[in-house]
């Protein structure tokens, strides 16, 4: 018996490595901080009203950029590591296998449960905002999407310390992802952890996609919308035809795991190039998902701090809806290599390249905008520079990938790491920084300190560039990808060790970060106005942060910019004051369905992880009957009594100055 | 009543039963899109069956598998399914609560015999050693038609939740948009039907 269970434990947990128990230790302690905490200032109540149960989209909202935040951590310290690893020739401080499960969950995490929560962090807090609206389309259903997300970040994290992490890449290659080569559970982990989020993502992007379509305030028509909910709508299209190919995808490698069926596998007819096929038909679009909503925060930012209409509104739409259909037509370019004839590749060559001109469209439209405008350096706009000239350099090793016979050179070297990761971080992440920066007070209240924002801006800028470029140097010299260590020999030592210290940069300058959120909570500048950077369009129109409702009458929108037009007119006098009167406001009711279900999802998920077909069925029940209840509940709204609105209104010094107009 | 500085003219826009009859519409909206996605879903496993079809890996092929009568049985049973789903909506519309129930008790059943002979199939067929396992062929069939039964059975279980509702609740605006909505996917599923007859079945005896 003791035999039998130290024997579980031994594959169940997993051991052997000081990284790992460091994990576990922090794991337990954290947790028990947490508990702590919570008891003794006797908050669990307060978290279970408040956050648990929200269906408030700012709240979620805030919800998923605390949590991407952790993951940047997560994914940043993976990074670290195998930098750390690679830094000297011979280092023996992560073994082979363990340097394949670090860049698997490094990329997978980056791109899936970093990227994507801040995106939907800053779909949720803004995209109501902007177009006038006092909720989403289906409050319900964007906690369902966060919890969901939630919990299958948890599952994919947890095989760290149980099971054993995933090793076969970030996009999980059979045979490489298959039984006969990923016997554990890792590759399990993988699946479901994505699988349950990307559910989520699925669900978000048929929320945002109607958000916009259906609820934006009167007169908003669709050429008068913010640029920044147009990159939304478009990412969201993207969404909604790309994500049902990952799912898929996924439950079929799954069911050649758990059933042995023969879709993937090398034997039984199957055909692994199909895998590849559809993970790309998924993938390629997934940057274009990321990248576009970075593209419209951009143009808000330009727009407001070079104090000028954007230039070229509508070219900006077209090229955003644009790139969103090219996307599906480039997928073949992740695999030049592996013989699809000269015909096909050249056909996706030339996609791929075409994709290049309604980005530089974009970039000249910013730079016209900046032209002759006065424009401010305040911390978003910062971010939005440095991503000019990173993104031109990205764009152009891109097209020089996209060049199918030149690609057999640059095939899955250096040269690709250093070019992915200069649109990655360019564009994805500088542009969700700059997008957080934009949009903190508004989701706070304060602004961020700008001295230590600045220190942390060029630890990051300067350190990208001292990471990334001998990486190119790299690719030239022979260096691929997903090598964990290689010999004095190769003469790749002295950039390795340059590209390790860029990445420590940038590490310090995240550490920046940390500290100026903890610094501004206390001192940061408060926003008293609600229209901190003198902004134009409709979030800036209502106090900082945004009442529960957000808006105590729906706007009636006249123009682009419509609240650069409203301050406008006020300046002049000839803003018309109508008479309007405030009205009870329709809300819907917290739920504590959403998380359960997920946390529901989360059981299924381990057991399917493990095989364990008894808790799978636990799990699935358990989600079916919160679904079931859930379709019982009819009594799901409420509304805030005018006298409510009134005095919160008041209370930010605002229904009274309306009073008087 | 205060009076608020706004652009707003006509303020009746928001009034309350106004804004309920718009939340019910919106989730119609939201149900075609979700339906536009289960296409793309089907569309990747139709896909991956095209491409396997003829993988069979030394093991049986469609041909040698395939029975011809069980199928045009199932499929027979399920048109008619989606045209008593569509009297049940007549009935809704005619504001006859039972009626619509009635329907959708026959419809609920005839599913469940569409169920009941598809697992019948795959049972026969599996006693005939022709598993998910045998070849990727049979991999990809299994998945295939096995997800369109999954999504049969999903639908009969929100059914019967329906059918409480209806019958605690009667006709509302929110029970009228669950049955347009059920409706729909009613369809929706025969019509994914039609495409794997054609494509699965006749093909495969072809
Ligand atoms: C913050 C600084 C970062 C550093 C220093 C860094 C470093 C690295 C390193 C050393 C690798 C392994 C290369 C190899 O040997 O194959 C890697 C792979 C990867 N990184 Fe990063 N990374 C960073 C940020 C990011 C971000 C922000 C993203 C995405 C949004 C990202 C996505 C990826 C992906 C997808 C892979 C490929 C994993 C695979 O091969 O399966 N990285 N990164
Ligand atoms: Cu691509």
């Amino acid at each position: 018996m003791w035999e039998k269970i130290k024997d579980f434990a031994s594959t169940f947990f997993v051991t052997g490595d000081p990284l790992i128990y460091g994990a576990d230790v922090s794991i337990v302690l954290t947790m028990a901080a947490i508990v702590f905490v919570l008891t003794k200032y006797k908050k669990w109540g307060w978290l279970w009203r408040e956050w648990l149960t929200t269906v408030d989209h700012k709240k979620i909202g805030i919800m998923y950029l605390i949590a991407s935040l952790l993951m940047l951590f997560r994914g940043g310290v993976d990074a670290l590591l195998m930098r750390l690893q690679l830094a000297f020739p011979n280092v023996e401080f992560l073994h082979s296998e363990h340097y394949n499960a670090i860049f698997t969950t490094h990329g997978t995490i980056m791109i899936l449960f970093m990227a994507m929560p801040m995106m939907f962090a800053l779909f949720n807090i803004v995209v109501p905002l902007q177009i006038g609206a006092r909720d989403v389309a289906y409050p319900f259903l964007n906690a369902v999407s966060f919890w969901m997300f939630l919990f299958g970040a948890m599952l994919f994290n947890l095989s760290f310390v149980i099971g054993g992490s995933p090793d076969s890449g970030w996009l999980a290659y059979p045979p490489l992802s298959e039984l006969s080569h990923s016997p554990g559970v890792g590759q399990n982990f993988y699946i479901w952890g994505i699988q349950i989020s990307g559910i989520g993502s699925l669900a978000t992007g048929i929320n945002f996609l109607v958000t916009i379509l259906k609820m934006r305030a009167p007169g908003m028509k669709l050429m008068k919308m913010p640029l920044f909910t147009w990159s939304v709508l478009s990412s969201c299209i993207t969404i909604i035809f790309a994500f049902p190919i990952l799912t898929v995808t996924l439950a079929l490698l799954y069911i050649d795991r758990f059933l042995g069926a023969h879709f993937f596998t090398m034997d039984g007819g199957g055909n692994p190039m199909m895998y590849v096929n559809l993970i790309w038909m998924w993938g390629h679009p997934e940057v274009y998902i990321v990248v576009l909503p970075a593209f419209g925060i951009f143009s808000e930012i330009v727009a407001t701090f070079a104090k000028k209409t954007i230039f070229g509104y509508k070219s900006m739409v077209f090229a955003m809806i644009s790139i969103s259909v090219l996307s599906f037509f480039t997928w073949v370019h992740h695999f030049f290599t592996m013989g699809a004839g000269a015909d096909v590749n050249a056909f996706f060559a030339i996609t791929t390249m075409a994709i290049a001109i309604p980005t530089g469209a974009k970039v000249f439209n910013w730079l016209f905008t900046m032209y002759r405008g006065r424009v401010s350096f305040e911390q978003p706009m910062l971010w939005t520079i440095a991503f000019i000239p990173c993104f031109l350099v990205g764009g152009a090793t891109g097209v020089m990938l996209a060049v199918a016979p030149a690609d057999y050179q640059y095939h899955n070297s250096y040269f690709l790491i250093a070019h992915f990761h200069q649109v990655l971080i360019g564009g994805v992440v500088f542009g969700y920084l700059a997008g957080i920066y934009y949009w903190w007070p508004k989701m706070f209240g304060f602004k961020l300190d700008e001295r230590l924002g600045k220190w942390g801006f060029w630890l990051w800028n300067i350190g990208f560039y001292v990471c990334f470029m001998p990486q190119y140097a790299l690719g030239f010299m022979g260096m691929t990808r997903r090598l964990y260590t290689y010999g004095w020999d190769m003469g790749w030592a002295p950039l390795n060790l340059i590209s390790t210290v860029g990445a420590f940069l940038m590490g310090a300058g995240f550490v920046f970060q940390v500290w100026q959120i903890l610094y501004s909570i206390k001192h940061g500048e408060r926003d008293t106005t609600g229209d901190p950077w003198n902004g134009r369009t409709l979030e800036w129109s209502i106090p900082s942060p945004a009442p529960l409702y957000n808006f105590a009458v729906v706007p009636e929108v006249k123009g682009a910019d419509d609240w650069w037009l409203t301050k406008q007119e006020r300046a002049n006098g000839t803003a018309k004051a109508e008479k309007a009167q405030l009205e009870p406001i329709h809300m819907p009711k917290n739920s504590g369905i959403p998380f359960v279900m997920s946390a529901c999802w989360f059981v299924a998920g381990f057991g399917f992880v493990f095989g364990w077909v008894w808790m799978a069925v636990v799990g699935m029940i358990g989600v079916a009957l919160t679904m079931w209840a859930r379709s019982f509940e009819y009594d799901t709204d409420y509304y805030i009594p005018v006298d409510e609105v009134r005095r919160t209104e008041a209370s930010f010094g605002r229904g009274i100055s309306c009073n008087k107009s | 009543m205060q009076q608020v500085m706004t652009h707003h003219g006509d303020s009746h826009d928001h009034g309350h039963d106004h804004g309920h009859e718009d939340h019910e519409n919106l989730k119609v909206l939201g149900f075609w899109i979700f339906l536009v996605t289960d296409c793309i879903l089907f569309g990747t496993l139709f896909a991956t069956y095209v491409v396997l079809m003829h993988n069979v890996a030394g093991g049986p092929t469609a041909k040698e598998l395939f029975e011809m009568p069980g199928v045009i049985a199932e499929t027979f049973i399920l048109l008619t399914s989606s045209f008593t789903s569509g009297l049940a909506t007549l009935a809704m519309h005619k504001g006859n609560t039972k009626q619509l129930i009635g329907w959708l008790v026959v419809t609920a059943l005839l599913g469940l015999g569409f169920i009941g002979l598809e697992i019948n199939e795959f049972v026969h067929l599996v006693a005939e050693g022709a598993t998910i396992s045998t070849s990727a062929f049979l991999s990809a069939f299994y998945t295939l038609v096995g997800t369109h039964g999954l999504h049969v059975s999903v639908g009969l279980f929100w059914m019967l939740a329906l059918m409480i509702q209806l019958a605690r609740r009667g006709i509302t605006p929110v029970t009228r948009r669950k049955v347009t909505n059920l409706s729909l996917y009613w369809h929706f599923l025969d019509v994914v039907w039609i495409f794997l007859l054609t494509v699965v079945y006749l093909l495969g005896v072809m």
